[in-house]
């Protein structure tokens, strides 16, 4: 097959890499503010607010990525209205379906056993559907994230409001909470997703989808063989053929995407190091 | 009425009673008025002179108490003793009729001779003894008692009476204000000894004569012999200053004592004698005169006094202090007389400065010999030392900084001597709130290295008598943060009576020494909690784990709640007492202050727990560990996931280069 044949189809249209964008900028100002003051006695946590002059515009720009996050933590919802409108399903059936559901199921259990296998060479690449396991851990592990963070995030952005109905003493707590699972999101993000989606050899450097929102149908087949295989029996394949994505796109998914990979990849080497150094210096 | 009238009349009947009395008596010349007859009238306290309305009542009482109150009162008012009505103005009286003796004194003296002269303000004998009133010279209440003539003679001789204004010949100014600073001054009016001497033990009461009259007591032939009235031997005790054989063989060498010792501020000194300015000037006013100094140089022993005169504006210039004074060291038998006279003595003026200061550490040192250390000159200049308020004085609070940092800094003199410490105590300074105060805003008031350290009785901390010293820093901050210290006093850092006093902070221990800043500034603000550490490690540490102090740690963390912010500074008390900043109530107001709308609950907040304390805070324990466990959890599953996938993916790319190859063939 020549380069001129090469036929791609779309995997997410504008709205969702919006969406997408929204969370990288957020969760990148969120991640590099909140943790400037986690670490607040590091130097780098020191050199990022002195980057920005005062440790009171990493609280403005942190809480900006809070409206940010809740709102895009809204407007998903509408993608979600959206495709499930796309489909001939009932909602719960969409959301419940075993190719295109964003809710685990029993299929999931079946892939995990499967990728386990797969990775250890005791049998073939499993046929995952339009979202793997860990692509719904992922939407998951965000849906959990924004709920419990934003929530203590809030207690702690207007505490003498909260403490009309919460004790003072609560507020302890919800700022251990919100620190550490803060950590977990940026450690989980900068660490897990990069590697699952960029930065595994079979992807590496980057996977460009998420800006340029189409695949190969050769990538399409290979590697979401069931939703191809759906696409096919429903007959809606040549809906989702689109045309190349324009170079300017391209580059644009390459610079920013690298930017983004590099800036979350320093600080993520940056709490490790201060965390190994803590936990054995 | 009618009884005035009565009164009245009864006095104009007995007036012409008198009238006629006299008159019948007039053939007799001898003293015929009785003391009586005078009081008669003059004891009238209504009565006037009818010329110029002057009283001229005479009170008995006071009369009686008098020294002449056994005499007539015609003695003295010898015109009065007629038995005609008395001239309406009586001569003055002519207390020489008896006291001839001192009269004849008098008239030669030359307050006798301005009276001669017709000069109105010349004084009578009245004017210091009075007239009807006058007492015994040893009755306190004299005029002429020795505590008293100061004033009496002051009040001629002070600046804008009649006599002083008139008289511009009279020169001393300050006379009563120099004589009451001067030894003579201070023993009669502080210490009231009734034998210190006063104008007239100098000048004598009645032979007062200009010092250039040479029969004047004060004409500087004469001096010595009045001031060996009191002071005798004098020549044992000024023979460190004058060769005892001079006293001997060449009295007349020997200078007057008013000549070192100034007559009514004796701590000053003029020197008017042989050996005058202009005689050592003959050479010392050439600008090539040098002589060869120990380093094998040669020194310039040139002294400006016209072009840049280095007296100009100094004190001993003001005094007109000679020379010779300062170069006491002179010898006639060396050619110059100045040969090897040696550096200048400033103890024999100012012994209590010197004292104070051969204890200091300068002093000491200096004493050991130590080429470093800074004797009077070196501080004060040599000719061109000036009063401390004038402001090109090296010793003006505007210069002390640069004057001591000229020795205290890396690589000068006195670093030499002292290891560690400070090493940039003027550059530090500067930056200080007492530096910017002084040389930013050329505030005088504010507090520069003498201010702490002293003048001249400099010692290291170490020492114990030192206003340096540990046990001593609050009070000399006090002197000028008066206001403070009583807050301290009030506080927990005050140390009860008995207390180890090393376990409670002095003022340098929060507000650094040297480089002690503005309290609001950030500087102080982001060091603050560091100050506090140094006692109060463990809540520091955990005030460090609070959002305040991560804040704090940053950029701009000025802004955010330092220790005093909630505790307090100098009133600090503990958080436990009803009366602190952070309890009860007084929280909800302390939290106000950047949380306005602050409630009880809020204040509930624990803002030095950590969730390592799990006796205090179980809760934060918990929640840290539960958080902790989700995360070790979350991150050994998917790191386990990682390292399971990273070879087969590693395999799956090689796959997709080989079939991407093969495709190309």
């Amino acid at each position: 097959m020549s380069k001129t044949e090469t036929v791609y189809v779309q995997r997410f249209n504008v709205f969702a890499r919006v969406l997408h964008l929204t969370v990288i900028i957020s969760f990148l100002t969120l991640a590099l503010t909140g943790m400037a003051l986690k670490f607040a006695d590091e130097p780098w946590a020191g050199a990022i607010a002195g980057f920005f002059g005062s440790f009171r515009v990493l609280g403005i720009l942190h809480r900006i990525g809070a409206v940010l996050t809740f709102g895009y933590f809204f407007f998903h919802f509408i993608l979600i209205f959206q495709n499930w409108r796309k489909s001939d399903k009932s909602f719960v059936g969409f959301i419940i379906d075993n190719t295109i559901g964003m809710v685990p199921n029993l299929q999931d259990a079946r892939e995990i056993g499967q990728t386990i296998k797969w990775f250890v060479g005791k049998g073939p690449r499993p046929r995952y559907g339009r979202w793997t396991y860990w692509e719904k851990f992922d939407y998951f592990a965000v849906f959990w994230g924004v709920a419990v963070i934003g929530l203590t995030g809030l207690c702690l952005w207007f505490p003498t409001w909260v403490t009309q109905y919460i004790p003072g003493s609560w507020l302890n707590i919800a700022t251990i909470i919100h620190s550490d699972e803060a950590l977990l999101a940026t450690g989980f993000i900068f660490t897990i997703h990069f590697f699952n989606t960029h930065i595994r050899p079979e992807k590496w450097p980057l996977d460009r989808v998420i800006f340029t929102g189409s695949v190969t149908l050769e990538e399409l087949k290979h590697e979401r063989p069931r939703e191809y295989e759906m696409l096919v029996k429903e007959g809606r394949l040549d809906d989702v053929i689109v045309d190349k994505p324009p170079t300017w796109l391209v580059v644009f998914a390459y610079v920013f995407g690298f930017a983004a990979l590099t800036i979350g990849m320093g600080l993520v080497f940056l709490i490790m190091y201060t965390i190994f150094q803590r936990t054995f210096g | 009425m009618s009884a005035t009238i009565g009164k009245k009349a009864g006095v104009v009947v007995t007036f012409f009673f008198i009238v006629l009395t006299a008159l019948a008596m007039s053939s007799h010349k001898a003293l015929s008025m009785s003391n009586e007859d005078c009081l008669e009238c003059h004891g009238d306290e209504d009565l006037t002179r009818e010329a110029d309305d002057s009283s001229v009542y005479v009170n008995a009482e006071v009369l009686a108490k008098s020294v002449h109150a056994d005499e007539e009162c015609v003695s003295c008012h010898q015109d009065a003793d007629t038995e005609d009505e008395h001239p309406p103005k009586l001569k003055r009286v002519n207390c020489a009729e008896c006291h001839d003796d001192i009269g004849a004194i008098y008239e030669k003296s030359i307050h006798g001779k301005a009276r001669s002269r017709g000069d109105a303000l010349a004084p009578y004998c009245s004017s210091c003894h009075g007239t009807h009133d006058i007492l015994p010279p040893n009755d306190p209440k004299s005029t002429v008692y020795v505590t008293n003539i100061p004033l009496t003679c002051g009040r001629c001789h002070r600046e804008g009476s009649p006599m002083t204004k008139t008289h511009e010949d009279i020169d001393q100014h300050n006379v009563l204000k120099n004589f009451s600073m001067s030894m003579h001054g201070k023993g009669l009016l502080k210490s009231g000894l009734i034998v210190a001497a006063v104008c007239t033990s100098c000048h004598t009461s009645h032979n007062v004569r200009p010092h250039t009259d040479p029969e004047s007591s004060t004409n500087p032939k004469n001096v010595a012999k009045t001031c060996m009235h009191c002071h005798a031997n004098i020549e044992n005790t000024h023979r460190k200053v004058i060769r005892k054989s001079l006293w001997e063989k060449e009295p007349h060498k020997i200078p007057s004592c008013i000549e070192c010792h100034q007559p009514h501020e004796q701590s000053k000194i003029g020197y008017q004698g042989k050996l005058s300015d202009a005689y050592c000037l003959k050479c010392h006013s050439n600008p090539n005169l040098v002589m060869p100094d120990e380093e094998g140089g040669v020194k310039s022993l040139y002294v400006d006094t016209d072009e840049y005169d280095e007296f100009r504006g100094t004190l001993h210039k003001k005094n007109k202090i000679a020379c010779v004074k300062c170069h006491s060291n002179m010898d006639s038998a060396r050619d110059p007389v100045c040969r090897g006279s040696g550096p200048v003595d400033c103890s024999a003026c100012h012994p209590q400065q010197s004292d104070i200061y051969a204890k200091s550490i300068h002093g000491k040192l200096l004493a050991e010999l130590d080429p470093n250390a800074p004797g009077c000159t070196d501080c004060h200049g040599k000719h061109n030392n000036m009063s401390k308020a004038n402001p090109d004085s090296p010793i003006n609070p505007i210069n002390i900084p640069n004057l001591c940092g000229a020795c205290h800094q890396d690589g000068k003199k006195a670093a030499v001597r002292i290891k560690g410490g400070e090493r940039k105590i003027v550059a530090t300074y500067s930056m200080s709130i007492h530096g910017k105060g002084l040389v930013k805003s050329g505030l005088l008031v504010s507090a520069t290295c003498a201010s702490c350290h002293t003048g001249h009785s400099i010692l290291p901390p170490s020492d114990a008598e030192s206003t340096v010293n540990r046990n001593h820093v609050s009070d000399t901050c006090e002197t000028c943060h008066y206001g403070v210290a009583r807050k301290i006093q009030q506080s927990i850092h005050n140390p009860p009576v008995g207390a180890d006093t090393s376990r409670f902070p002095i003022c340098s221990d929060c507000h650094s020494a040297h480089g002690a800043a503005r309290v609001s500034g950030a500087t102080f603000r982001k060091q603050q909690a560091s100050e506090c550490e140094k006692c109060h490690e463990e809540q520091v540490e955990t005030y460090r784990e609070s959002y305040h102090g991560k804040a704090s740690m940053l950029a701009g963390g000025e802004r955010a709640a330092q220790c005093s912010d909630c505790h307090g500074s100098h009133t600090i008390l503990a958080a436990t007492d009803p009366d602190s900043t952070l309890a009860g109530l007084n929280a909800v107001k302390t939290c106000r202050k950047c949380h306005p709308g602050a409630n009880l609950s809020f204040t509930t907040y624990r803002t030095h727990a950590t969730h390592g304390d799990k006796k205090r805070n179980p809760d934060m324990y918990y929640a840290f560990w539960s958080m902790t466990s989700l995360l070790l959890g979350t991150f050994s599953l998917f790191g386990l996931h990682t390292l399971l996938w990273f070879p087969r993916s590693f395999k799956e790319r090689m796959k997709m280069i080989r079939k991407a190859r093969e495709q190309k063939k």
